[in-house]
């Protein structure tokens, strides 16, 4: 496929699955004559009608109830948040029905949908559109969570994430939809529930994803000037994590910093920190130390905004207190 | 008491068999024995959490659900659900193991009374929020159009029923999806059960326009309105709405007169309800009317009804035996059915 920008890999995700399994449609506001708002549908509409890339009114909590209702009798929507944040509409839909109908109907049915769509903080789009919804979604059961961050593993999570038989909310970035990267030709598929190691090292685990991973690359290059290296992972899956990947980094390091866009109370990075004391305590030379977004409706300032979210120096000076044990 | 709507008669119903009749009323006598039964095992201490039960509302459940190929069609309830999965065919033993949640209840002890589903039977479920079960109902709807549409599949005919009561007509939902279902003409039937109460709040406290069928004509929809204590004027409105939605006629809006004849659930103490009012409709009881109908027109005796009673006081009496007898989920169980794999 050679060089890709990430909003095409979705796209080209998208298109693959609809064009593998007739059940895969998409559904949301402007997928379909608009082509998304990020253009990640763009003129699918064209190769496939438009029941399967189905343009629906403004009514989040209901398309995305009819979503539950159309997997539950064995379709596989996809569902476009125009931007994740107008789900909070869609809570009692995505908590209630997509996350917890199959336990509470004891299996008797099944829902295999992709919500997905851009999130996170942009540039001065305001705390209306600059949400952090991982946090609040991350204690509905039977969700799965998934951030990609690349052009390549923003394909091949999307792929994984449509042909799974549960409820996936699918993160994007609104800042990293212009990502360029060369992808393989060849179809792949990523598996879902496997964190990614960005940077081989052994001074300290750094725990990431989405837009964080790439600060977190800012930041190696000033470290690795000045003669650090940390490990980097990116943990991809929001939930179930990986602990796994996760045990063994901090095997090796025995250090753990968490960076994260997320909210500091009771965001990804606090269920991490506690499930690591409760499973890696022996294992660590220091307490975990958390880099998350302030507590705060991200304001609409630019740079409010950056003292809202953590910037590349702070993962910087977090390393070199850690690798100090100044924590 | 709640304000009295005039109740309307159709100009004429369609007639039943001898067979149909017997049929439709063992249906609504099993729902009356049961949800009685449920009152029973609840103050025995045998079931918890809220029970909301159907006494009264029989007519629609039946009305509607045994116009439709149950089994094959589509049907979503709210928490009063019983009496819906009883009439698409839940076996009694198999929602009554559910209310006392056991391994062999149709949601395997995870549900509850609230949340009875079965896809054997395409119970889309019991939903526990008011509105909720309207869109996924909706779903399976388009599900239905898309198969035909898109997949060429020619077997896709399913109609769904969603039902749901007065007071959830002032929710979103309820305007989000007759809005979708007659945009893309979807073959689904919004079955209101007004019994004029939401809990404590009497239907024209909430809403500007009591008259819920209207709300369709909005939407381009057909709305009937009908008496919901007579099973056979449900059926007829439920087989024109199920006969348009399965020639892809699209969606149609049902308001069901009916009213309940217990509290709100069984820890509601019904105490705003007037006398007056419960005695006006429990003199229209949809079980004594049928009775009537059909001895009346000589297509069954007396006898074979009370034969029918106590037939059905023995499928009950067998569904309670069985749900006590039945094994408590595995605890070892406790994870499963989180996702799908398990
Ligand atoms: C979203 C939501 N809000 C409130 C409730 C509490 N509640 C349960 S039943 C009910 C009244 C519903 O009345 P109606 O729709 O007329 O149905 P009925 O109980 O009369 O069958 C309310 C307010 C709920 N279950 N869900
Ligand atoms: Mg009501």
């Amino acid at each position: 496929m050679a060089e890709t920008l990430l909003f095409n890999a979705l796209r080209a995700a998208v298109d693959e699955e609809m064009q593998r399994d007739p059940t895969v449609f998409v559904l949301g506001e402007d997928v379909g004559h608009y082509g998304g708002s990020y253009k990640v549908t763009k003129d699918l509409y064209k190769k496939y009608g438009d029941l399967r890339v189905l343009d629906t009114p403004i009514a989040e909590n209901s398309f995305t109830g009819m979503a539950v209702g159309a997997a539950m009798t064995g379709l596989r929507p996809i569902i476009e948040g125009m931007n994740m944040g107008f789900l909070l509409l869609a809570f009692n839909q995505i908590a209630n029905n997509a996350g917890m109908l199959r336990y509470t109907s004891g299996g008797n049915y099944k829902i295999p949908m992709v919500i997905r769509g851009p999130g996170g903080v942009g540039r001065q789009l305001g705390a209306e559109h600059s949400q952090r919804l991982e946090a609040y979604f991350q204690g509905v059961p039977g969700l799965k969570l998934v951030a990609c961050s690349t052009p390549y593993n923003a394909k091949g999570l999307l792929k994984a994430a449509i042909r799974d038989d549960n409820p996936v909310l699918f993160f994007e970035h609104v800042l990293l939809y212009n990502l360029k990267e060369d992808l393989p030709d060849e179809e792949y598929v990523l598996p879902l529930d496997k964190a990614e190691i960005v940077q081989r090292g052994k001074d300290v685990t750094i725990l990431t994803y989405s837009r964080m991973r790439h600060h977190c690359l800012a930041a190696l290059k000033t470290l690795t000037q000045q003669g650090y290296n940390p490990e980097i992972i990116d943990l991809i899956s929001l939930k179930p994590l990986d602990f796994d990947t996760i045990g063994e980094s901090i095997a090796k390091t025995h250090k753990v910093i968490i960076v994260e866009e997320c909210m500091r109370s009771g965001g990804i990075g606090a269920e991490l920190t506690a499930s690591i004391n409760d499973r890696f305590f022996d294992e660590l030379d220091a307490p975990v130390l958390r880099l998350a977004s302030q507590d705060i409706p991200t304001p609409y300032n630019g740079m409010l905004e950056n003292l809202t979210i953590v910037q590349p120096q702070q993962i910087v000076e977090a390393v070199q207190k850690m690798v100090a044990l100044r924590v | 008491m709640s304000q009295e709507r005039t109740i309307p008669t159709l100009p004429s119903v369609n007639p039943v068999s001898r067979d149909e009749g017997l049929m439709l009323y063992e249906d609504m006598v099993l729902g009356r024995a049961f949800e009685d039964k449920c009152a029973e095992m609840y103050y025995r201490g045998k079931m918890f959490g809220f029970v909301h039960l159907y006494n009264g509302q029989e007519a629609v459940s039946t009305g509607v659900i045994r116009a439709m190929r149950p089994g094959e069609d589509y049907v979503c309830s709210t928490y009063r659900d019983h009496v819906h999965a009883l009439s698409v065919g839940v076996p009694a033993r198999n929602v009554m193991a559910e209310l006392f949640g056991k391994a062999t209840g149709c949601s395997k002890g995870r549900g509850g009374s609230m949340h009875l589903f079965s896809s054997e039977h395409r119970l889309l479920g019991g939903y526990a929020f008011i509105g909720e079960g309207i869109p996924v109902a909706l779903g399976a709807a388009f599900q239905t159009k898309y198969r035909r549409e898109t997949m060429g599949d020619e077997s896709a005919d399913q109609v769904t029923a969603a039902f749901f009561g007065d007071g959830t007509t002032n929710n979103g939902q309820f305007f989000e999806c007759l809005n979708m279902a007659a945009l893309w003409n979807l073959p689904i039937i919004f079955v209101v059960e007004n019994n004029k109460w939401a809990i404590g709040m009497a239907h024209e406290r909430a809403t500007s326009q009591p008259e819920i069928f209207k709300k369709a004509s909005v939407f381009g929809m057909p709305g009937r309105e009908v008496d919901g204590m007579d099973v056979l004027a449900v059926r007829t409105v439920a087989q024109e709405a199920v006969a348009r939605a399965r020639a892809g006629e699209g969606p149609t809006l049902i308001e069901c007169l009916t009213y309940r004849f217990r509290g709100h659930s069984l820890a509601d103490p019904d105490e705003l309800r007037s006398k007056a009012e419960k005695e006006e409709w429990l003199a229209r009881d949809p079980i004594k009317r049928l009775a009537a109908y059909l001895t009346d027109k000589n297509l069954v005796s007396a006898d074979e009804l009370k034969a029918i009673d106590r037939r059905i006081q023995e499928v009950v009496e067998d569904a309670v035996k069985f749900a006590q007898d039945s094994p408590e989920p595995d605890p070892s169980e406790l994870y499963r059915y989180v996702f799908a794999e398990d």
